[in-house]
């Protein structure tokens, strides 16, 4: 899938209760950190529920593997996943995720005071990308 | 008793909507709604009556200076206190504890003192002991509490050694709402010829607290979580105790003389409000321990008594649905988990309900954790919650359900 594709998937959904469903297809489908990355190093600051990034690089591109052990949570990492991943550090700072979530009606959910670890993640992700460039 | 529905009349936000949803609100053991009172009181010495206290001989600031201490007045009255230089305006109960650590701990205990606090502490009651550990060696000790969040007497009197400097202790735990018997404590406390500290941030807002009559050396609580404003809390302690310690920060309005050479200051509680104090916001504070005066703490307590035996009857014995924390003396603090979804994902259903309930460790991660879990959700009741707000809460997680499971 796409983001646009997703984009649209979510222009569908017109209450919150579908979005959540939606989010939580998306999290199921999110595929399961290998366990031996569950560890203290890769482990996102959230209060609320654990959440684990870990960086690769390969060929000038970044890509990233996430998890959480709650399912919303890993709906929204899988988008935040999607929306980054396998793209150049320059590509990465350049795109300015508060607008997608505002287009998928999920913009409460970068809140940094909603303190669920995604906005630490898309922290943690740009600072990965300013590393590597 | 009272009636609550009267009562929420002066909660301005308890009748709005939040999420398009009746506001139900159970997190007030995190922080609980101010009346009108408090509120308008404040705005009122900021439009006519603001100006710095302890400085001018101008008429505001005598005035204010007058309010402030009347504040303190009445924090005497509330609690009990002999005297109101027992009372010291903090920023809040966290404050408090830090303040006791600092300067009467660095000053009174050595290597090998022990310090003993129990498993249900709030962070706020442990960190700054560890603090002081690892900087001047005392030992930390936790005694523990039981599986369903009881107080133990048998061990509290085991880790009870003539090391044993001080107590300090939890009134009400903040995640488990066991309400710890406080005067007794004290008093073996005592008996073992150490000091007893009370964290009273959640007991002060359900009990009647008289710190005469549980004998306590130190007591802190929040202005927050007494319908009060943020910014603002107190430590009680003892005169000859407070007369006995260091100043805790040093500066302006706490000093005697000061010369190049050498300070000397001013006794408590002067010592230690050093600087401008939260002004309005300890007058604040003042009008809403005024407001729960007015209430009654026995009316209050009878109101919050009968949610918390409502509460039991409907949440006890559902299928899915854990109470963590069931002592049999319980104040309206209910953490809970559902089975096969996690609280973070539960709270995210429950606030597009229009429910709020804490989710997290509850800064007692320890506590937490002993109970078996890595976060819980807490529903948590003040004076003006309803029946309602309860019977609110499992339709929510029913829907939770059918969306997680």
């Amino acid at each position: 899938m796409t983001l646009e594709e997703l984009i649209e998937n979510f222009s569908y959904l017109d209450n919150w209760e579908d979005r959540y469903s939606y989010l939580i297809d998306l999290g199921n489908n999110l595929e399961n950190l290998p366990e031996e990355y569950k560890t203290p190093e890769w482990k996102v600051q959230g209060c609320q529920s654990q959440v684990w990034l870990v960086p690769q690089f390969q060929d000038g591109k970044l890509h990233f593997l996430g998890d959480s052990d709650a399912i919303l949570v890993r709906g929204l990492i899988s988008i935040v996943l999607m929306i980054y991943n396998d793209k150049s550090p320059s590509e990465i700072k350049n795109i300015a995720i508060e607008d997608i979530f505002a287009k998928l009606g999920l913009e409460e959910n970068l809140s940094p005071s909603r303190r669920n670890g995604l906005m630490s993640m898309v922290s943690k992700i740009k600072f990965y990308a300013e590393q590597s460039m | 008793m009272y009636n609550v529905y009267e009562i929420r009349k002066d909660f301005p936000v308890l009748s709005e909507l939040v999420n398009n949803k009746p506001n139900v609100f159970l997190d007030s053991a995190a922080s609980a709604q101010k009346p009108l009172s408090v509120i308008n009181c404040m705005q009122e010495i900021y439009n006519h009556h603001y100006a710095n206290v302890h400085r001018g001989i101008y008429h505001l600031s005598e005035d204010i200076t007058a309010s402030y201490e009347e504040a303190r007045e009445i924090v005497k009255n509330f609690i009990n206190a002999a005297s109101s230089d027992e009372v010291i305006f903090t920023r809040n109960a966290t404050e408090s504890i830090n303040l006791v650590a600092a300067t009467w701990g660095r000053k009174f205990l050595r290597a090998g003192d022990e310090v003993l606090i129990s498993q249900a502490e709030h962070h706020a009651n442990l960190v700054p002991w560890q603090m002081l550990r690892d900087e001047i060696g005392i030992s930390l000790k936790v005694f523990p509490i039981a599986d369903d969040g009881s107080y133990l007497e048998e061990e509290y009197l085991k880790y009870l050694t003539p090391r044993t400097k001080l107590v300090a202790v939890t009134g009400m735990s903040n995640v488990l709402g066991t309400i710890f018997p406080l005067k007794k404590m004290a008093k073996q406390a005592h008996q073992n010829g150490a000091l007893f500290l009370v964290d009273a941030c959640q007991y002060i807002v359900h009990n009647k607290t008289d710190v005469q009559d549980i004998d306590c050396d130190f007591l802190a609580f929040s202005g927050h979580k007494t319908y009060g404003p943020t910014g603002i809390g107190v430590l009680y302690g003892k005169y000859k105790i407070l007369d006995s310690m260091p100043p805790y920060q040093t500066g302006g309005d706490m000093v005697d003389t000061v010369t190049y050479e050498k300070t000397t200051f001013m006794p408590s509680p002067a010592r230690f409000e050093a600087g401008t104090p939260a002004i309005v916001q300890a007058i604040g504070l003042g009008e809403a321990l005024k407001y729960m005066k007015n209430l009654g703490m026995e009316n209050i307590k009878a109101h919050e008594d009968e949610l918390v035996s409502y509460a039991k009857s409907k949440w006890e014995n559902v299928k899915g649905l854990t109470l963590v924390g069931t002592a049999p003396d319980k104040g309206g603090v209910f953490s809970f988990v559902v089975d096969g979804i996690h609280p973070s994902d539960l709270a995210f259903v429950l606030d597009k309900e229009g429910i709020s309930v804490r989710t997290g460790h509850h800064c007692a991660a320890p506590l937490v954790h002993r109970m078996g879990y890595e976060t819980v959700a807490r529903a948590s009741f003040g004076l003006y919650t309803t029946r309602g707000d309860i019977d609110a809460l499992l339709p929510a997680i029913r829907k939770a359900q059918k969306m997680f499971l």
